[in-house]
């Protein structure tokens, strides 16, 4: 077990009080396991991921932990992170086109960044050529400016140097979104290479499009308003989802091959609930086609099957 | 009823605009009444710059663009004002398109001191209504709002429904959905898609294959300001001949099948065209000037209502 992640609770600090954003989300991440975190914007993958690694001055902890290796990682602790950041828990931002620093040149800047970590530039140099190598970018890059390069080698270089230390977790934030496709599949390609040669342990892919972590993730977590609504392998997922939600946003999901004239797809009525102020009981309950008086209650977030958890009193045949 | 004819755009850069960059070369379509028409290219390609085109936000550099039998670079003065009545767009992003001051349906509040000062309280109100309506959207929900208070796909379709407001005969659509959610974003497609039922031409502007292959009729691809490939969106994404158009096509992650199936399905697919450029096939170089259409872009017709365009562009994918 590379991350276990109990009851995880972070709050949004506003004028008109706390915005529930992650309220409560428990899973685990099995070793050399990428995976897909998906759900609509607001929903809380983004606030999931940064929380692994760090909390920005709006994000207030309220409670859980985060187990990282058998390592309590102190999330709540800006500088007592500082010892986990970049060497066990590593992200990709993302807007990793802007990532880079400007005015230097990358070479230099990847040699600053890992002074700071008290690693000399010339001890890692060789490392760095071959993953520069593997990425498929010119050794020359390093002797560049940021901006003399295409977002998408951005994004690569960006990736090599979020994984130079070997961290045990990578968190990959939307690093596909902004790019071409042609460009988005050789990113993602990339992403699957990292784990393969073992620069990562462990990955958490965060993004709104389902169809890239069909070709990427092991499995997938799907979260709704700010809690977790169902885990399991990709392809259990993809084919026989058991919450409500993601079944109807699977099926929403145009692909190539499917017609407006041959087939009809429909969105899922109605919008995500105020996190502001969430509603009781299972925060799906007001769009669920399935919802029935249980739904009042909290469904948990309980093992199905082997590898497959939901949140959802249908899914668990608690029918009564 | 959109007929473009050899349609190019020259941008002036560089120092004191000594030079000229093609965004769009002799580029020609046609759009009827109730058609959707999608136009797919990746970042850069032009597809913007020619939606600009039609809606008269930017010049034509050569060429001529026809809206029902008149040159739109000919209309001037008060005509602009009819021209607009029947031609509208709508753009990426639903949040900056509202002034965050102003109550989103200041919208209409402008089109009816624009184009209706005479019109009555009462009517006016009955068109407000018939065109919420058009666009799925209840009136108390989005009316006497701030841009703020709604969400993307309800800022989105209050722009369609803007347009409705006028006679409208024809919508350019630039990635009007790119920057919705999943579960909204679908809603919007068949909004559009119905009113191509009801006889409006749409030039759907996408990067996203998918979605164009799931709503229009016929499918324009575009690389670096030429049409490499056009048709039927069926034979288009049937049978993909142009290599670039291939390589998009593979590129695309998909739900259930994984990218190095459907390469392999598009290579079998691909026989005797494969790594044959039909451009030559046409017109065999000679050796001799003259021969052909030079460097000018002819489009081969490969099939009914299929057509290729195929260069080699720098990038040696042409073999003859």
């Amino acid at each position: 077990m590379s991350l276990q992640v109990t009851d995880l609770r972070v709050y949004y600090r506003t004028l008109a009080g706390d915005v529930k954003a992650l309220d409560g989300a428990t899973f685990s991440i099995a070793d050399k396991e990428i995976m897909g975190l998906a759900g609509e914007s607001g929903c809380g993958k983004s606030t999931l991921g940064n929380s692994l690694i760090r909390l920005d001055g709006r994000m207030k902890y309220i409670g859980g932990s985060v187990n990282l290796d058998g390592n309590e990682l102190p999330i709540w602790d800006q500088t007592g992170m500082n010892e986990f950041r970049f060497k066990q828990v590593s992200v990709i931002p993302q807007y990793a086109m802007s990532a880079m620093n400007p005015t230097r040149k990358i070479g230099k800047m990847i040699g600053e960044l890992v002074e700071s970590r008290g690693i000399s530039y010339e001890e890692i140099k060789s490392e760095l050529d071959r993953r520069v190598d593997l990425v498929g970018l010119d050794e020359d890059v390093l002797n560049r400016y940021p901006m003399e390069l295409s977002g998408g080698m951005k994004q690569r270089m960006v990736m090599v140097i979020s994984t130079l230390l070997d961290p045990s977790l990578l968190i990959a934030d939307e690093v596909t979104s902004a790019l071409d496709v042609s460009t988005q599949r050789a990113v993602a390609e990339t992403l699957v290479s990292f784990r393969d040669h073992g620069f990562v342990k462990s990955m958490i892919v965060i993004t709104h499009d389902v169809s890239i972590l069909y070709q990427t993730a092991d499995t997938i977590l799907i979260m709704y308003a700010g809690k977790l609504a169902e885990k399991a392998p990709t392809k259990t997922i993809i084919e026989k989802p058991l919450h409500p939600y993601t079944r109807m946003l699977i099926s929403s999901l145009p692909e190539v091959g499917v017609r407006y004239e041959t087939k009809k797809l429909v969105g899922i009525p109605g919008s995500p609930p105020s996190l502001l102020n969430p509603p009781t009981g299972c925060r799906f309950r007001a769009r669920c086609p399935l919802a029935f008086a249980k739904c009042a209650e909290e469904p948990p977030f309980i093992k199905i099957a082997n590898d497959h958890e939901v949140a959802c009193w249908k899914a668990t045949g608690s029918d009564a | 009823m959109l007929s473009l004819n050899r349609v190019s755009k020259f941008y002036k850069i560089g120092t004191f605009g000594g030079k000229e960059l093609a965004a769009v070369r002799d580029v020609s379509f046609d759009v009827n009444r109730g058609e959707v028409v999608s136009l797919i290219g990746e970042s850069g390609s032009g597809k913007t710059t020619i939606g600009k085109m039609v809606l008269k936000l930017i010049e034509i550099s050569r060429g001529s663009i026809t809206f029902d039998g008149t040159d739109v670079a000919g209309i001037k003065g008060g005509a602009v004002k009819s021209y607009y009545r029947e031609v509208q767009g709508v753009f990426q992003d639903p949040f900056s398109s509202y002034n965050p001051i102003f109550k989103a349906d200041r919208v209409f509040t402008m089109i009816r001191s624009e184009y209706y000062p005479e019109m009555s309280r009462s009517d006016w109100d009955a068109k407000v209504e018939t065109a919420l309506a058009g666009v799925s959207l209840e009136p108390d929900q989005v009316l006497n709002k701030y841009p703020h208070q709604l969400s993307g796909g309800q800022l989105q379709r209050l722009l369609v429904a803007r347009a409705l407001l006028l006679d409208l005969k024809f919508l350019v659509a630039d990635e009007i959905i790119s920057m919705l959610d999943a579960s909204t974003r679908i809603d919007v497609l068949n909004l559009l898609a119905e009113l191509k039922d009801r006889g409006m031409g749409i030039l759907f502007i996408t990067h996203d294959l998918s979605l164009g292959n799931y709503i229009s009729q016929k499918t324009v691809i575009l690389r670096r300001g030429v049409v490499v490939e056009m048709g039927a969106t069926d034979k288009v994404f049937g049978n993909p001949t142009h290599p670039y158009t291939k390589v998009l096509i593979s590129s695309v992650p998909q739900l259930h099948k994984k990218w190095a199936e459907v390469e392999a399905e598009i290579q079998a697919h691909g026989g005797d065209h494969d790594g044959v450029c039909l451009y030559h096939e046409a017109y065999p170089p000679t050796g001799q000037a003259g021969d052909g259409p030079g460097d000018r872009p002819a489009m081969v017709k490969v099939e009914d209502d299929h057509f290729v365009g195929c260069f080699d562009l720098g990038q040696g994918i042409c073999k003859a």
